[in-house]
């Protein structure tokens, strides 16, 4: 194989993809974070009807596979006249998708707290807003964290399904590449690629679980 | 009436289809000290917390400075005002220091500034021999020293009734001693206090009134020293009997 060639032109090529893989990964996930948190308060804090509707969307987004989605978003909704180009549609289905994981790790976090903090809360007085904002959230953003770091390391993957629908982000990239040159070695080459970036997503999440424990706080080996 | 801080008549309240509270009627005087003793499950804790409606008491009446408890969120804001609640597990917010447990009630319920509510909180943390812990988390202190910073937290909004289940029954023995202490050192700031305990020596010492509940119903009381040396019903000298062979 020559080396050259694989560093100056192959490796250029792909990692021009890394952006375009970055851009889908950050907007679907803060699409996920804002859509996942609004359906988390419903199911937390709705009425009954708004508690149904957030786990319907839940249940079917986690329950039906993230390619199908992908697919009714790109080549289905022009049927009733919604067109979105190929890099749109992937935000929007990996977000949605994305959203119905977020919603649970955000609502099992508020969950998880205790109910002596909520009493304790209400016994010094707080009104329902502020023992949420001040001694609920708080503690359940820090439960969440790890769970949504990994979601975003999970997110950077997904988003190689958006090559099927013709988005020129790394992995549609490595696929030009391999018909291109014929050398199957360069799959591994993105392969390598994808775990230079997840990795230190992984350490940047041990950093902050470190930086914002509670102190004194031990967490229960799992 | 003008002396009673707080009156209750005919509370029932329970958990599910058990009823807990069968009926009690209970009063307190501005600044008396009132025990509640009794075996576990005898509804001692769901009084206590009935009191500033932690529990929904079924039926009954509540009275607290004349201004009867009702579920209307605004009453609930100045009652809890007036009453402190110390609980058997703290309770304290781990996520936040000593100080600024204790400061932020004071922030939040009497609009003070974050300086002004924290010197505050400072002064009564020195008083209780905190002083020191005030930058520490709780999870970082003993247990003997989370039960007196959440006694701190419920003296900071300097409430009229102080509340306190079991606020020993959670510690080790050696623990016990130094949260006994800062009662004894409470209970002299002229503050009525209702205190769910089973710490006979501060019953006789510090209070000026025993309670005995079993099974939902006040089954004595009177005088502190008079029901712990010379208890009328015989369920109440059974339990303190018992109690004391334990010790």
């Amino acid at each position: 194989m020559d080396i050259s060639r694989f560093l100056f032109q192959i490796l250029p090529y792909l990692m021009e993809g890394i952006p375009v893989t970055m851009q889908l990964t950050l907007l679907s996930f803060s699409l996920g974070l804002a859509l996942g948190s609004v359906l988390a308060a419903a199911r937390v804090f709705g009425s009954k009807p708004l508690s149904v509707f957030s786990r319907s969307y839940i249940e079917f987004f986690r329950g039906t596979p993230l390619l199908v989605q992908i697919f009714f978003i790109y080549f289905g909704l022009p049927a009733v006249g919604i067109r979105l180009d190929a890099f749109t549609a992937s935000v929007i289905a990996i977000g949605f998708n994305s959203a119905a994981y977020q919603a649970e790790i955000l609502r099992s976090a508020i969950k998880s707290i205790p109910e002596e903090q909520y009493l304790a809360a209400e016994s010094l007085g707080m009104t329902t807003v502020q023992t949420y904002r001040f001694i609920i959230f708080p503690q359940a953003i820090r439960v969440a964290t790890p769970a949504l770091v990994n979601e975003f390391v999970a997110l950077i993957k997904y988003t190689s399904l958006a090559s099927i629908i013709g988005v020129a982000e790394l992995f549609r990239r490595t696929e030009y590449m391999v018909s291109y040159t014929f050398m199957p070695e360069i799959y591994l080459l993105a392969a390598a690629i994808y775990l230079a970036i997840c990795l230190p997503t992984s350490q940047f999440s041990k950093m902050l679980e470190t930086r914002y424990a509670i102190p004194g706080y031990k967490r229960a080996l799992v | 009436m003008s002396g009673e801080l707080l009156q209750i008549s005919g509370l029932r309240a329970g958990y599910g289809r058990i009823e807990v509270l069968r009926g009690i009627n209970l009063s307190v005087k501005k600044g008396e000290k009132v025990v509640i003793l009794g075996p576990s499950g005898s509804g001692k804790s769901t009084l206590l917390k009935c009191i500033p409606y932690l529990v929904r008491p079924w039926s009954g009446e509540i009275r607290i400075n004349g201004l009867v408890v009702n579920p209307d969120p605004a009453t609930l804001r100045r009652i809890r005002a007036s009453t402190g609640f110390v609980f058997q597990q703290y309770n304290l917010f781990p996520h936040m220091t000593v100080i600024r447990n204790v400061a932020l009630p004071l922030e939040l319920g009497k609009g003070m500034s974050r300086r002004e509510a924290e010197k505050i909180a400072q002064s009564i943390l020195d008083v209780l021999g905190l002083g020191e812990l005030a930058e520490k988390f709780p999870l970082e202190l003993s247990g003997g020293q989370q039960q007196r910073a959440a006694i701190a937290r419920a003296l900071a909004i300097d409430p009229k009734l102080l509340l306190l289940d079991e606020p020993t029954s959670a510690l080790d023995p050696e623990l016990r001693y130094e949260v006994v202490e800062t009662l004894y050192q409470v209970a002299k700031q002229g503050r009525a206090m209702l205190i769910v305990t089973h710490e006979l020596d501060f019953a006789e010492a510090a209070a000026d009134r025993v309670v005995f509940i079993d099974e939902g119903l006040i089954v004595e009381e009177g005088d502190a020293k008079e029901v712990l040396e010379r208890p009328k019903k015989e369920r109440t000298e059974k339990f303190l009997r018992r109690l004391r062979s334990r010790l």
